[in-house]
């Protein structure tokens, strides 16, 4: 394989700025995802069946198309209703979407594993509805779900490379700039997935030593 | 209608029995009915746990109800508490309807009533004092401060005044039944509700609980409605001792008449296999 350390001196400036908007659109993306999930799993705890029926319904239908094809409908259908974003907050907005439907069952195993007597003792204890939600079920809820909600954002990650085919330059969209404009692919692809690897390993770690801590 | 103003329920030997006071009954002098059944049926499915039952308790009285496993006695409690409802009757608490009652009054009534679950439930995410102070802060308005000197002389009653900063998962079982005990006064309940308290526990650890169950009928005018295996216990503290069998009172009376000299064949057969 050639290997050349100028062609990489070259691209470092342009991977630096890929890594900025991975690490951005994984952020703001995450962030999306937790909120909107804890959003759908509420909703389908809804006494209403006007509420849950919709809610089911989108979840199931955005959980079960690509997002690949949620971000092009993003990019290149909502214009034409008069909805145009940047290709960045369309990554961001396809990406929280697609996997607030997995961290949607994500909270609703962990609301339905806080065992019933903690209900019961709410309710013996007169605390309201909201209150029980929001000091007792949800705080114990959500500890049980942090890893994996964790490694959902690890699955983010990967999947980020994906914001690449609407133009967002991160990491892989720089490489590939890089390439076709220099004809050197191996150095940035080497790059990249070693990037890769750099930011998802460490982060798996730290999610099964949190794993451990929350397991006690 | 006034639970006070109402004539004795119709009796049937089997269905009925109302925990008369010395001074004579509901009506009578220094005697209020705090809870009424009244044909309460309860049903899981085509499985009758309750047969319209009829039962009261006056106020400031403390009965025991015992019975083989399965009989429904946990079922009365968690009808009471609301957890769960009845299929048909009626129920009543300090003269208000609880059932059929609109949603907005059972949480009124509600919080007379108390409840002490055998597995504890304490909140695991809070420290044992918020676990106490959570309820009388945002349902009773106290402020912290008020909440918190009341949380830590219930601590103080149960014993564990230094336990206040822990998590409950640090703490023995009777420890944390103690700690659910003075959660469950901390609202000032007029009723305590009492399940088995004592049958998740390690057995050296049991007389600690039960102990203190004791103290708390003997000093305070709680009334208690109270589910046991614990005989001793129920013939100490008990004003009334109802037997059940198959969702129905079988038998009633006080614990030295219920103990002592039981009427029912099925009552008799039921103490000596558990004391
Ligand atoms: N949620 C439920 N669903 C179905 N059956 C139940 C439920 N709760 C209790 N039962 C049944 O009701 C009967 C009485 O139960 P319970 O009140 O717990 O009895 P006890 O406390 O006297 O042991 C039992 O046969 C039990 O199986
Ligand atoms: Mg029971």
């Amino acid at each position: 394989m050639n290997w050349d350390w100028s062609t990489l001196g070259d691209f470092l400036p342009l991977f630096g700025h890929g890594v900025l908007v991975t690490l951005q659109a994984l952020v703001l993306g995450a962030l999306i995802a937790f909120a909107l999930g804890l959003v759908w799993a509420l909703a389908q705890r809804s006494p209403l069946k006007v509420v849950r029926w919709p809610v089911t319904a989108v979840t199931e239908f955005v959980r079960n198309t690509p997002l690949l094809v949620q971000l092009f409908f993003i990019f290149y259908v909502l214009p034409e209703w008069g909805l145009t974003l940047s290709a960045l907050a369309t990554g961001v907005i396809g990406l929280g979407l697609h996997y607030s439907t997995y961290t949607a069952e994500v909270y609703r195993a962990g609301i339905d594993g806080v065992p019933a007597g903690q209900w019961e003792a709410a309710t013996a204890l007169s605390l309201p509805r909201s209150r029980t939600w929001a000091a007792v079920i949800l705080p114990q809820a959500l500890r049980r779900v942090t890893p994996a909600l964790g490694n959902y954002v690890i699955a983010m990650l990967k999947d980020s490379p994906m914001l690449m085919t609407i133009g967002v330059l991160e990491m892989l969209g720089q490489a590939r700039q890089f390439g076709s404009r220099t004809f050197q692919m191996n150095e940035p692809i080497v790059v990249v997935g070693i990037a890769f690897v750099l930011i998802a390993y460490p982060a798996s770690l730290l999610l099964r030593a949190l794993e451990r801590r929350l397991a006690r | 209608m006034p639970a006070d103003a109402e004539p004795s329920i119709p009796k049937t030997a089997a269905t009925t029995s109302t925990v008369d006071s010395p001074a004579g009954g509901p009506g009578g002098p220094g005697s209020r009915e705090l809870i009424r059944l009244e044909q309460v049926t309860k049903r899981f499915g085509d499985h009758t746990v309750l047969d319209r039952l009829d039962f009261s308790v006056d106020t400031g009285k403390h009965v025991t109800l015992i019975g083989p496993s399965g009989s429904g006695k946990t079922t009365i409690l968690r009808l009471l508490m609301t957890l769960t409802k009845p299929d048909e009757g009626t129920i009543t608490v300090d003269g208000e309807r609880l059932f059929p009652a609109p949603e907005q009054q059972c949480r009124e009534v509600r919080k007379k009533i108390g409840m002490v679950f055998q597995q504890f439930n304490l909140f695991p995410n809070m420290t044992v004092l918020r676990n106490i102070t959570e309820a009388p802060v945002t349902v009773l308005g106290l402020s912290r401060d008020e909440a918190e000197d009341r949380a830590r002389e219930l601590l103080d009653l149960v014993g564990l005044a230094d336990k206040c900063d822990v998590r409950p998962t640090q703490l023995s079982g009777g420890q944390q039944q103690r700690v659910a005990i003075a959660r469950a006064l901390a609202m000032r309940p007029q009723v305590l509700l009492l399940d088995e308290v004592t049958s998740a526990l390690d057995p050296e650890l049991v007389a600690g609980v039960l102990d203190l169950l004791r103290d708390i009928a003997r000093s305070t005018d709680i009334t208690m409605l109270c589910v046991t295996h614990e005989m001793n216990f129920a013939r100490d503290i008990s004003d009334q001792v109802l037997m059940f069998d198959s969702g129905r009172v079988i038998e009633s009376g006080p614990p030295e008449k219920l103990f002592g000299d039981p009427d029912h064949e099925r009552t008799r057969e039921f103490l000596s296999a558990v004391l």
